[in-house]
């Protein structure tokens, strides 16, 4: 979790937008990411699973870059988009992968990195002076809120797995 | 502080996937590898990224800058040549805690000591991971599997210490974990000149699956880096192998051999191998 020290100072909205657009930028690379670990693991429902998460976020980064207008976000969010220690709100825990996790699992990473979102975005409209800046961080947190719910309804498609979800009858041997 | 965006992190990717087991801690380490250039600002043809044997090694493959996936422990022996003969590259030297501080301990001592302007990231699992799972030199003496009955009962080998016993310019430990804060320390190890060696906690989760805690178990080291090495070594030596930043970072003069303008031509040298 983003320690406050940790967080992008946000001065104005272009500021805002910028790492909006930063965060679901940085998910789309890390669900790319898993998808990749998934196809080279040979888990197909997961690849599918990271690919539209990836895919869903890469929209929303296009529509905050919309939203911008002229204005170079992706500049903008490479000079003031910095987590420090912690990750960007969305980047979900590669280390929570495992080759035979399921779509149980991957939803719950990313339930995990919207809350992270949420958390975040309303820390912005809690502490911000500028109205515009406060008036659109509370959109993304409507949004944001909007894709907690998402996932949790995509849950009741995928419960959760038996406890030897991760028994393997045939290990690993070789990583070549 | 950052430097001039040339390139995006992606940019440094290549387009071969990682054959890393899902969950391992050194995707995190590409990532941060990619993040620090970037941050650097350094054209990856600018770059070479020299590598021995293990799963860490696999990592110049990953990237769009040069690379030589060398021999078993000799990774520091081969970037040593190019950083001579082409002080131009920056040269970073990936390994492992089996290829780096077992099979190439003697060139990690020596590298230490020449202090040639050259960075070596040790991705250090704490067991020999592409080989199913042997102790390596940092695997705690009580680790108990198959392989290992009863533990091997031996002292682990100290990194941080050996490095600053030997000579190196800059010590760090990091966490993969932590992207960030590890792209900054490898970026500022960069910088430095001379030896700079980066430890960096990257967990194995297929054979020490209890490493995934390692993540509620580093913390950032309570006071800055330090410059007298007297003070390093007591530090180094009393932490809890989980103090993250900069640790040491010294003020010794890289060592630039002169190199010699040749005459000889290479199809002359070719002559002397022919078989």
């Amino acid at each position: 979790m983003s320690k406050a020290s940790d967080t992008p100072k946000v001065a104005n909205l272009n500021d805002l937008l910028s790492v909006a657009y930063q965060v679901e930028i940085d998910a789309v690379d890390r669900y790319n990411v898993l998808a990749d670990q998934m196809e080279t693991h040979n888990n197909p429902e997961l690849v599918k699973v990271f690919r539209d998460l990836a895919r869903a976020e890469g929209i929303h980064g296009e529509e905050i870059r919309r939203l911008a207008g002229d204005f170079d976000v992706a500049a903008r969010a490479r000079e003031i988009a910095k987590f420090g220690r912690a990750d960007s709100p969305e980047e979900v825990d590669l280390g929570a992968a495992h080759y035979m996790m399921t779509p149980w699992h991957a939803l719950q990473l990313s339930l995990a990195g919207e809350k992270r979102a949420l958390a975040y975005f309303t820390s912005i409209v809690e502490t911000a002076k500028d109205p515009k800046v406060k008036a659109l961080a509370a959109e993304l947190v409507e949004e944001e809120a909007e894709h907690v719910n998402l996932v949790h309804r995509l849950l009741l498609r995928y419960p959760k797995p038996s406890d030897t979800w991760a028994d393997d009858m045939d290990p690993p041997v070789s990583q070549e | 502080m950052n430097a001039p965006l040339a390139c995006k992190p992606a940019d440094y990717k290549s387009e071969i996937k990682p054959i890393w087991c899902p969950g391992c801690g050194d995707y995190h380490v590409l990532m941060s590898f990619t993040r620090a250039f970037a941050q650097l600002g350094l054209p990856p043809e600018q770059i070479a990224v020299i590598s021995g044997i293990g799963c860490s090694s696999r990592i110049p493959a990953y990237t769009n800058c040069y690379g030589f996936h060398g021999v078993h422990g000799r990774s520091l022996a081969l970037a040593a040549g190019l950083k001579v003969t082409r002080p131009d590259l920056t040269v970073v030297v990936a390994s492992g805690d089996g290829d780096g501080y077992s099979i190439g301990g003697n060139h990690f001592l020596h590298a230490c000591r020449r202090n040639i302007d050259m960075t070596y990231v040790v991705m250090d699992n704490h067991i020999y991971g592409m080989t199913k799972g042997q102790p390596s030199p940092t695997t705690e003496p009580e680790f108990d599997t198959a392989l290992s009955p009863g533990g091997t009962g031996v002292r682990p080998f100290h990194p941080l210490v050996v490095a600053l016993a030997s000579g190196a310019n800059f010590i760090a430990r990091c966490f993969s974990g932590e992207v960030n804060e590890t792209a900054d320390v490898l970026a500022e190890a960069i910088r430095h000149p001379g030896f700079s060696f980066v430890e960096i906690l990257s967990p194995c989760v297929t054979f020490r699956p209890d490493e995934k805690n390692w993540k509620d178990q580093v913390h950032p080291a309570s006071v800055g880096a330090t410059a007298d090495q007297g003070k390093a070594a007591r530090r180094l030596m009393t932490d809890d192998g989980f103090n993250i930043g900069i640790l040491y970072r010294g003020g010794r003069t890289p060592y630039r051999p002169a190199v010699a303008a040749t005459n000889i031509d290479l199809s002359e040298l070719e002559k002397d191998f022919e078989l």
